[in-house]
């Protein structure tokens, strides 16, 4: 068992009327990647700037290593921060910004190049310790700027959003060497993002907030396979959402049929929402599938194709690489492990 | 490329035609003025080459009034540093609204003729005065103190007139600065003082550097805040020049006392750039 590092105890956070933390609780262990994914304004950089000490909670504790430390000023505390826009010191070259910590510590000067030297190298900017930073590019200035964080060892590191402001093609990039530092170094990445794709590429562990609640936590697969409710299947991929009721257990009615699913727990006859990804979906002929319909429109998407199908209660979103034309009446096939039930969410 | 380097030249033209006229011979003129002499008669100038001028501003009266202009502009610009750096950074702390109001109410006195307002020191500054009154109930001073025409009383009127520019010039660099450089440095181990004192405070040189520059020249030559605040007691290089000009009807000297203090201010200038290796200022070139 991995041991928990920080334990975040029922949160709140209010700036002026606004709530914007509503009671988060959320253990954090040792080692692990763990993402805040949300959209904006769903309190996901705020959680990251408690445990930073940037900003103290309104109600509620922070445990580090079981010691509360809510009130313990940002220098004091075993964590670092990779910062949205870098925030390099733009008046010190590479070498002094990553320095900057270990100066401050009054560490032997022949010891801060050595270690500047093999963090310059662990980010692959070996030979840039005199370069200007305001003359980096944004990829790079990102990786003067982990690096920077790192050299100083802490227990965690804290990142909002880092990748946000680089090109698509350095992202990929640089998410992989994120993963692949963090394993090097082990320690714990607690790391903030909206783009569910990052999340899920790079993650142990994702919690998934919105309006300043936790939705759910859990691995990424668990987030995509088993969605808990209805925000998280839809902003987690795309979905198509039904509203049904469980019959029994493994047995779920929706569009008036019923399916057998891998879902049990809920009570019987109880109202939820089943999630179908659209990359479950197949098409076959009519006389195959309990649910019928009429191809309304078709998109090719490269791998895939998208296709929409008017049904007698809904439009079904099906990615598939069969074709079929527009108009072609047909049916649409899912087993029950495609099926994930939801409990139903009240107002969203 | 030749081509567009002479389009370009043709468009900068104007405006060096407008330098030449309006900067260039002026400056230019005073220069041979200042080698002219005054005529016999007491009007107008007299085209003779001499250095009588300049000999003229070594004589000890003269040197002193240097030497005193210069202490003032010092202390002017040592006490706005003091008074302006913090409060143009604050200023930038502020939030979006109250900032429109701060910068509004700091540029509220340029809509008022600076004599005015200095006129209007001097009812707070006499004996019977309100900071007399107020110390005095306060029980600060047993006696009104006699602040009116002394050497205090200009550099109060200095100050409170140069006050603007290096506040404002401190605000402009302290307003594009990233915040979050100062939470990086607390990230990093650093306390609040010594953030701001490795990151932020470097970081507003530029405009700490040209709020001096805008206060230290002017504060050179401001001759009425002396005349008013200082009764004519302390005389500066600016009313030497001004008195010179008008009453003493000598331009020549007073041309000659201009260049002196030119090359004075230019002087230090140098030497001050030098010193703060400062080649960007903001602002101003």
């Amino acid at each position: 068992m991995k041991n928990k590092l920080i334990e975040l105890r029922n949160l709140t956070k209010n700036f002026d009327d606004q709530q914007v933390l509503k009671g988060i609780s959320l253990d954090i262990y040792e080692n692990e990647f763990l993402t805040l994914l949300g959209p904006s304004g769903c309190g996901k950089t705020t959680t990251l700037r408690i445990i930073a000490g940037f900003e103290e909670p309104s109600d509620g504790q922070v445990l580090f290593n079981g010691i509360e430390i809510s009130k313990v000023p940002p220098y004091k505390r075993e964590v670092n921060t990779v910062f949205q826009k870098y925030a390099l010191f733009p008046h010190l070259n590479v070498a002094d910004n990553i320095a900057f910590g270990l100066n401050l510590k009054k560490v032997e000067k022949s010891v801060i190049s050595q270690k500047v030297e093999r963090m310059l190298k662990m980010v692959g900017l070996s030979g840039f310790e005199n370069r200007d930073v305001t003359l980096l590019s944004g990829g790079q200035q990102q990786r003067v700027a982990i690096a920077r964080a790192l050299v100083n060892e802490p227990k965690v590191l804290l990142l909002d959003e880092p990748l946000g402001a680089l090109d698509a093609k350095i992202r990929k990039q640089m998410q992989l060497e994120l993963k692949k530092i963090q394993r090097e170094v082990g320690i714990t990445f607690v790391y903030v993002t909206h783009d569910q794709e990052e999340a899920l590429s790079m993650s142990d562990a994702v919690v998934v907030m919105n309006n300043g609640e936790i939705q759910q936590i859990g691995t990424p697969t668990d987030i995509y396979n088993e969605p808990e409710n209805r925000f998280v299947a839809s902003f987690i991929g795309e979905s198509n959402i039904i509203e049904g009721h469980m019959i029994r257990d493994y047995l779920v009615e929706f569009d008036d049929f019923q399916f057998e699913c891998v879902d049990k727990g809920f009570e019987d006859n109880e109202e939820v929402e089943v999630v179908l990804r659209p990359e479950d979906l197949d098409i076959v002929e009519p006389e195959h599938a309990k649910i019928t319909g009429v191809v309304r429109d078709i998109t090719f998407k490269g791998v895939h194709y998208e296709i929409m199908i008017e049904t007698e209660k809904r439009m079904y979103n099906v990615h598939t690489t069969d074709y079929a034309p527009v108009g072609k009446k047909i049916g649409l096939l899912f087993g029950p492990e495609d099926i994930h039930v939801m409990c139903k969410m009240g107002a969203y | 490329m030749r081509r567009r380097n002479r389009a370009g030249m043709w468009m900068v033209l104007p405006l060096t035609i407008f330098t030449l006229i309006f900067v260039a011979a002026p400056l230019l003129y005073m220069v041979f003025l200042s080698f002219a002499s005054q005529s016999s008669s007491g009007f107008g100038v007299e085209w003779k080459f001499t250095l009588e001028n300049y000999k003229r501003i070594l004589d000890p009266v003269y040197r002193n009034t240097f030497y005193g202009s210069l202490r003032l502009a010092f202390s002017t610009t040592a006490l706005n540093i003091l008074l302006g750096y913090p409060f143009g950074y604050f200023m930038a702390k502020l939030s979006a609204k109250k900032k429109k109001a701060a910068v509004l109410f700091l540029m509220l006195p340029f809509w008022l003729n600076s004599l005015i307002r200095l006129y209007g020191w001097i009812i707070l500054l006499q004996k019977k005065g309100l900071v007399n009154e107020v110390l005095l109930r306060l029980h600060l001073i047993d006696k009104p103190l006699k602040i009116l025409y002394s050497y205090p009383a200009i550099l109060i009127g200095m100050v409170y007139v140069l006050l603007p520019f290096m506040a404002l010039s401190v605000y402009s660099s302290a307003e594009k600065l990233d915040w979050s450089l100062a939470e990086a440095a607390r990230d990093l181990g650093a306390g609040r003082c010594y953030a701001f004192f490795t990151i932020i405070f470097p970081l507003t040189l530029p405009g700490l550097f040209s709020g001096i520059i805008l206060t230290f020249i002017p504060s050179m030559g401001l001759f009425f805040i002396a005349d008013i605040l200082g009764g004519n007691k302390i005389v500066l290089v600016g009313s030497l020049i001004q008195e010179q000009m008008t009453r003493g009807n000598n331009w020549p000297f007073a041309a000659a006392l201009a260049m002196v203090l030119l090359v004075v201010t230019s002087l230090l200038l140098g030497l001050y750039k030098k010193l703060t290796n400062s080649d960007v200022l903001e602002g101003i070139g």
